[in-house]
């Protein structure tokens, strides 16, 4: 009942990526395929690669390449295996994410048409959807259960992504009820929103949008400028209190009986930013915070910490090293291997260059 | 759990900071922005300058200054001191009268506003009705003549301001009473002149623009004289006896007529045009000065021949065959002449010239042959040259102190002694010897008031860099900032004027007689000799200056004059980084061969960066004999003992395009710099006309700019946006150098400290260099090494604004050679030494040598303010006398001013000091070690301001009441000597013993240098007392502060 299987392989190494192709053959028990991680593990040991993150596909009986990345879709590829079945993997980093789906193979074959009718690349590219371990957070709103139904706390998670924040704020004046009638206010509201940025994406956050808050220190008072400059202080992790220009699709909680919300929330902002005070602190926030020192040995480390939140993530640590390299005109040794160097951070980094030069000069040029 | 201590929490805390720090704007510096009038008083010997923003300040002997704010944001046009009385009268130009007065409050006088008041005339009346165009305050010192645009004088009564309607001198009433064939030529207009009769108080002057002028009996109301000339009135003067009366006109001729009993008008028996036969422009004012010599000093302004030098800024000087006409390079706001101050004397004999000119004041002795300038010991225009940096060095030890004024002793020859001229006032014996040392060389004649500061506790030098590559060293010490020496760059380089050249132009005999006056030149020759940063130690005498050419200058002080070739290296900072031109502008050109250098600061290397860029950091460190310098590409290290380089490191980052095309590359002419400059200081003109200190706005005013607020709110048409983007590493200018910093600390490991350098940059990264300095047996044999030993990138990638190395005992470790001269405890060397990055954002302490994090603070994070200036600074208690605090004295881009403790990183205190628009005053903020500061508050003045409640300096003063003085010197002829003493003794009686041993002493010692010396070095000596002195004060000026509040 053996049956044979045969892989496709990336190798890490970067001559060979692009044309080298490993192939492997092996049986595997079809009654008793066992857990995934157990396969996983089987791969990586047939190919010798147990360090390397790979992306597992299958060709299925209609010729598509679907993916294997739990126990469920481990056993119904086994069990469609007919009787050979065909396993592509691919290093996590370069994973092509668009191979998966349906079609897929059958498309990939058919070389010549790609070819003969080059309209055929520009077409519209499939949405990509990562695996699931691979998601990451962008966005989430927090604090639900301690703000007024009014307003929205969104935390915006720059790390890790290459996507711009991408909104401008502006100033304007917001009506707030006060002991003495209404008054008109200095506010700061959100402006624009750059298609395809951080902000837009998530959906959480609409032009107009009234901004109260930064990462827990209330705006009001404060100059466009200061706001601003509070904004990209915390733009690794950006929490905003916003009060949405829509109010409609606000939920409306038993606790809160306030039929007309907009003018509930007004009385109550001045005394909120107490209420909210004890579950929130900015200080706690500092995972962003681990600057790089190298030492004379050249090997880069991120700064130790008595306290430390184990949450930083490696990628944000590899772009920062690709940064470094860039400045210094070095690769620290040891990260070779890892570095994703022909997929093309680097080269990606230069020609993105030109146009992503901003002129911020903050005043630095005067020299008096 | 520290993080829960939340400051304000702790009481006992809170009490030691209200001991340790307090806020004070305390003094302005250098010559007030845009005056507009000038007053003086004879009998007070107090000048009073008042400016387009509405200030007046008023100055006496050096250290006796105050200040006055009206309440209206108008420009001052006219001032008058009340005669003989501590009280003096402003016009606006709103035509509103303000009655000020110096009070004496608690020992010390201070000015204050009492009145104000606006002419009114009758319902229905045209404005020019009530213009007043001439203010006369009468000897009575009850009752203010008013003349007005109509033609009529008011009389209002003092010191309420009453109008006195029946008094009024109307032009009709005076027309009546002129004989007929004067009726006939409209005669009146405006009144241009009131004066009143030098011995009669009941005869007053009036001259009409159109050319009358009449002596009025005020109790008669009659005219007792009449005089007709042909020509534009501008203004007559009466002589001291009362028998002869100067007119001068608009067609730059003047006329003498004499006065006699006889009421029919004479014909002006002489009419002069002094700069004739061409026209003339008018002489806007005259004085006719009588001597006893018998010659009389005729001084005018104006007068010049209009097509050739009609755009002169001039005042001649007549007297006995000589004529000069001083040509002053900015407009001439008011000058008065200073004469014999008592009334009864019968000459004038003026012995000094005192011109306002809109950017400087000038006093010309006219006593002395040739009539030399005389240096003011106040009022120095900071702008001689704009001022491009500044540097702050405190308690300078007394050797280096000596050197650098016996340096500027000899640059200062052309200025006049004036020795003899005015009584010094009588010193109190603390401060004699060192405000003998001050004024050995000159008596300055407006010594009016008594101050009654404390002499400073210590000598502390301000160094500006100005655009035209001269370093100047002012003596910050006390209430008055003087220039001890100005140092040049300019001789080590080839420039395309000849600096000599200017000055020699004017030929012998050349007419009109010009000679220029005044150092205000604010024309540079060429922008890249510009001083950007400066650094000198006060131990060894080596200053470091660099330049806007990527210049870099190592001067060594010395005494002697000398001839040498300057050394020049050349350092590439550009290094292996290919591919990359440099479009700014050029490097300056060295002048080859041996210079000739006068005593003082005489430069012996020039390193010279490559591309020639603005150095943006330097640090000099006299014990190593090593100098650091960046740019915005990098920086260098040279060993100016072997005047070699040691290394040189590129900070580039390959995107950054901007760094090396270079800041100035879009000048492209010198014209067109020279407007830029126009344009920055009618920029910075403007702005500070918005400066006003925070009063209590008046309530209309209030109202008005909300309203103005609102509707530019409603008009605003795109409305201004701000885009949030994380920063990223290829913003530009990321290689800008911002800091050096060399310090003797744990780089490597926790056993050996070693010497090292430190630098920040632009982009969020400090570079760490251990550093190998050979012994000083072996200094000159081995060679400098250094070798990079860490390397930090900062992830909020904000601008390094400064670097700290903290000791054991988490103290900021010692000046180089600080220990070495015992004025400070070796640093502790034991416990771990702590490094503080300062970023524009936060502040950070990392653990030496494994650069761990601490602890740290996000400035920006939490209130959107970014650090600009960053101090390190010791603050004493005012209760207890040992205890001190070391701490962070932080200026944040919204111009306020913060105190962070160290090591722990929690803010202390905060006030608003600068307005935020105020770039440049945020820009130029320097501090001291005492955690005072310096700002430009106009391109002329520095704010000083103070955060220590016992480090404090400030005018205090007394100006006695006139009515002693008047007292003494009426019965007292011979005068002013006598009497002002005398008057001075009375102020006081707590110490008017030491004070009447004053005169003896001074001329004891002004004869004997030695004993000066001696005086002094004793006072050196005896420093702890000064001490004791320094408890005292910090009492007093905490009591003032109370008293300043409430008031």
């Amino acid at each position: 009942m053996n049956r044979s299987h045969r892989h496709g392989a990336g190798s890490g190494c970067l001559g060979t990526m692009e044309f080298g192709a490993e192939f492997r053959r092996f049986s595997l028990e079809r009654s008793k395929p066992g857990k995934f991680e157990e396969f996983y593990g089987l791969l990586q040991h047939v190919h010798k690669i147990p360090n390397v993150d790979v992306l597992v596909g299958y060709a299925d009986i209609h010729g598509d390449l679907l993916p294997i990345n739990n126990d469920d879709n481990y056993h119904k590829a086994v069990s469609t295996a007919n009787p050979l079945l065909r396993i592509f993997i691919q290093k996590k980093e370069e994973a092509d994410y668009s191979a998966f789906g349906t079609d897929t193979l059958i498309k990939k074959k058919n070389v010549l048409t790609n070819v003969l009718r080059p309209d055929n690349h520009r077409k519209k590219p499939h949405i990509v959807i990562s695996m699931p371990q691979d998601f990451r957070p962008v966005s989430s709103i927090i604090d639900v259960d301690i703000l007024p139904e009014t307003h929205r706390r969104v935390r915006l998670y720059k790390y890790g992504t290459e996507k711009p924040l991408g909104f401008y704020i502006r100033d304007g004046s917001s009506v707030r009820v006060t002991p003495h009638g209404l008054e008109k206010v200095p506010g700061i509201f959100i402006s624009r929103l750059v298609p395809g940025g951080l902000a837009q994406s998530t959906g959480l956050l609409a032009v107009n949008d009234e901004v109260l808050e930064v990462n827990g220190i209330e705006v009001s008072g404060k100059s466009l400028d200061q706001v601003t400059d509070m904004m990209i202080a915390n733009s690794r992790n950006l929490i905003i209190t916003v009060r949405p220009a829509n109010q409609r699709n606000n939920v409306i909680r038993n606790s809160r009986t306030s039929g007309s919300s907009g003018q509930s929330t007004d009385n109550s902002l001045p005394g909120y930013p107490q209420q909210i005070e004890p579950s929130f602190e900015p200080e706690d926030e500092d995972s962003d915070e681990d600057d790089i020192i190298i030492e004379d040995n050249g090997v880069p480390q991120q700064i130790p910490k008595a306290v430390h939140n184990t949450e930083s993530l490696e990628s944000l640590t590899q772009i920062e090293l690709s940064f470094e390299s860039g400045q210094n005109g070095f690769i620290p040794s040891s990260e070779v291997s890892l570095a994703p160097l022909a997929s093309g951070t680097n080269t990606e980094f230069e020609t993105r260059a030109p146009d992503q030069k901003l002129l911020e000069e903050d005043g630095t040029i005067i020299t008096l | 759990m520290r993080r829960f201590l939340r400051p304000g929490h702790d009481p006992a805390r809170e009490r030691l900071k209200r001991d340790l720090f307090q806020f004070n704007k305390t003094v302005e510096h250098g010559f007030p922005h845009q005056p507009s009038a000038l007053g003086y008083s004879p009998s007070l010997r107090i000048l009073a300058i008042g400016t387009r923003s509405g200030a007046i300040k008023l100055y006496g002997a050096p250290g006796v200054e105050f200040m006055g704010l009206h309440r209206e944001n108008n420009a001052a046009v006219q001032i008058h001191f009340l005669p003989g009385q501590c009280r003096l009268v402003t016009l606006l130009d709103d035509n509103s009268l303000h009655l000020w007065s110096l009070k004496v409050k608690g020992g010390v006088s201070e000015l204050q506003e009492d009145e104000s008041f606006t002419l009114r005339g009758p319902p229905g009346a045209a404005p020019s009705a009530t213009q007043i165009t001439v203010v006369l305050p009468h000897s009575s010192c009850q009752l203010l003549y008013l003349g007005t645009e109509s033609g009529s004088v008011f009389v209002v009564q003092l010191p309420a301001f009453r109008a006195l309607e029946d008094r009024t001198i109307s032009s009709e009433a005076v027309l009546q009473r002129l004989p007929e064939e004067v009726r006939h030529r409209r005669a009146f207009e405006m009144v241009e002149a009131l004066q009143e009769h030098p011995r009669d108080p009941n005869q007053i002057l009036i001259g009409y623009s159109r050319g009358l002028v009449v002596i009025w009996d005020l109790q008669g109301s009659c005219v007792l004289c009449h005089f007709l000339s042909s020509q534009q009135l501008e203004n007559v003067c009466w002589q001291r006896d009362g028998h002869l009366i100067v007119s001068c006109h608009s067609d730059g001729g003047y006329c003498q007529w004499p006065v006699s009993s006889d009421t029919l008008q004479p014909e002006p028996p002489r009419s002069c045009v002094p700069y004739g036969p061409f026209p003339c422009k008018a002489i806007t004012k005259i004085f006719w000065l009588t001597t006893k010599q018998g010659l009389p000093f005729t001084i005018f302004q104006g007068g010049m021949p209009r097509a050739s030098y009609g755009d002169r800024h001039c005042i001649s000087v007549v007297h006995n065959g000589q004529q000069t006409a001083f040509d002053f390079t900015s407009r001439v706001i008011d000058f008065t002449v200073l004469t014999e101050a008592n009334p009864e004397a019968a000459f004038d004999d003026p012995y000094a010239l005192v011109v306002l000119a809109e950017e400087e004041l000038v006093v010309i002795d006219l006593q002395t042959a040739g009539w030399p300038p005389v240096q003011p010991p106040y009022l120095a225009s900071l702008h001689c040259s704009a001022i491009t940096c500044s540097h702050h060095v405190s308690n300078i030890p007394l050797k280096l102190w000596e050197r650098i004024i016996a340096a500027g002793s000899r640059q200062n020859t052309h200025f006049s002694t004036m020795v003899g001229l005015a009584p010094a006032p009588p010193q109190p014996r603390a401060r004699l010897a060192h405000e003998l040392l001050r004024h050995l060389l000159q008596e300055w004649p407006i010594n009016g008031g008594t101050s009654l500061a404390p002499a400073p506790p210590q000598r502390d030098l301000l160094l500006t860099g100005h655009e035209d590559g001269t370093v100047r060293f002012w003596d910050a010490s006390g209430v008055c900032l003087r220039l001890l020496y100005k140092l040049s760059t300019v001789r080590v380089f080839l420039t395309d004027t000849d600096p000599n050249d200017s000055l020699n132009a004017q030929g012998e005999d050349e007419w009109p007689p010009l000679r220029k006056v005044g150092s205000f030149d604010p024309y540079s020759d060429d922008p890249r000799l510009g001083i950007q940063k400066i650094f000198l130690c006060k131990y060894s005498g080596y200053l470091a200056v660099a330049g806007t050419a990527g210049q870099v200058l190592v001067l060594e002080l010395n005494d002697e004059e000398a001839e040498h070739a300057v050394e020049q290296v050349e350092a590439d900072l550009l290094q292996d980084q290919e591919g990359y031109r440099w479009k700014g502008h050029e490097r300056l050109c060295a002048r080859p061969g041996p210079v000739h250098f006068e005593p003082g600061f005489q430069p012996f290397v020039l390193v010279q960066c490559q591309p020639p860029a603005v150095v943006t950091s330097l640090a000099l460190h006299s014990e190593w004999r090593l100098v650091a310098f960046g740019t915005s590409h990098g920086f260098g290290l040279f060993d100016h003992q072997q005047r070699r380089q040691v290394f040189v490191k590129c900070t580039l980052h390959p995107n950054d395009q901007l760094a090396l095309e270079g800041p100035l590359s879009r000048v492209k002419s010198l014209k067109k710099s020279l407007r830029q400059s126009f344009r920055r200081i009618r920029r910075s003109r403007v702005s500070s006309r918005k400066r006003r200190p925070a009063g209590p706005p008046g309530e209309v005013q209030e109202g008005r700019s909300r309203a103005e607020r609102t509707g530019l709110q409603n008009v605003e048409l795109a409305p201004v946006q701000r885009k949030i983007e994380a920063r990223s590493a290829e913003d530009s200018f990321t290689g800008f150098v911002r800091t050096l910093y060399f310090a003797d600390t744990y780089l490597r490991d926790s056993f050996r400290h070693c010497p090292s350098l430190w630098a920040g940059t632009n982009g969020g990264t400090v570079y760490a260099f251990a550093l190998r300095v050979p012994p000083a047996e072996r200094r000159m044999d081995e060679p400098v090494r250094a070798e990079q030993a860490k390397e930090i990138q900062l992830m909020h990638r904000a601008p390094v604004v400064g670097i700290l190395v903290l000791d054991g005992h988490s103290v900021p470790l010692p000046e180089p050679l600080e220990v070495a001269h015992d004025l400070s405890k070796s640093p502790d060397m034991q416990g771990s030494h702590q490094l503080l990055v300062v970023s524009e954002e936060q502040f950070k302490v990392f653990a030496l040598p494994g650069v761990s994090a601490r602890l740290k603070l996000k400035l920006t994070a939490l209130e959107g303010s970014r650090v600009r200036r960053v101090g390190a600074a010791h603050f004493g208690s005012c209760r207890a006398e040992r205890y001190r605090e070391h701490h962070l004295a932080v200026l944040t881009n919204l111009g306020d001013i913060q105190v962070v403790s160290l090591p722990l990183l929690k803010p202390q205190v905060r006030y608003s000091c600068i307005r935020r628009e105020d770039v440049s005053g945020i820009a130029s903020c320097v501090f001291t070690k005492h955690g005072q500061g310096f700002y430009l508050i106009s391109p002329s003045e520095f704010e000083r301001f103070s955060l220590s409640t016992k480090w404090l300096v400030e005018p205090r003063c007394l100006v006695d009441s006139a009515e002693t003085k008047n007292h003494s010197r009426l019965c007292d002829r011979p005068g002013p000597e006598k009497a002002s003493g005398r008057a001075r003794n009375s102020g006081s009686q707590s110490d008017g013993e030491e004070r009447r041993s004053g005169p003896v002493m001074e001329h004891a010692l002004l004869n004997d240098e030695r004993v000066l010396k001696e005086i002094q070095s004793t006072l050196e000596g005896d420093r702890g007392s000064c001490g004791d002195w320094r408890s005292q004060r910090a009492a007093v000026g905490y009591g003032l502060s109370n008293g300043g509040g409430c008031s």
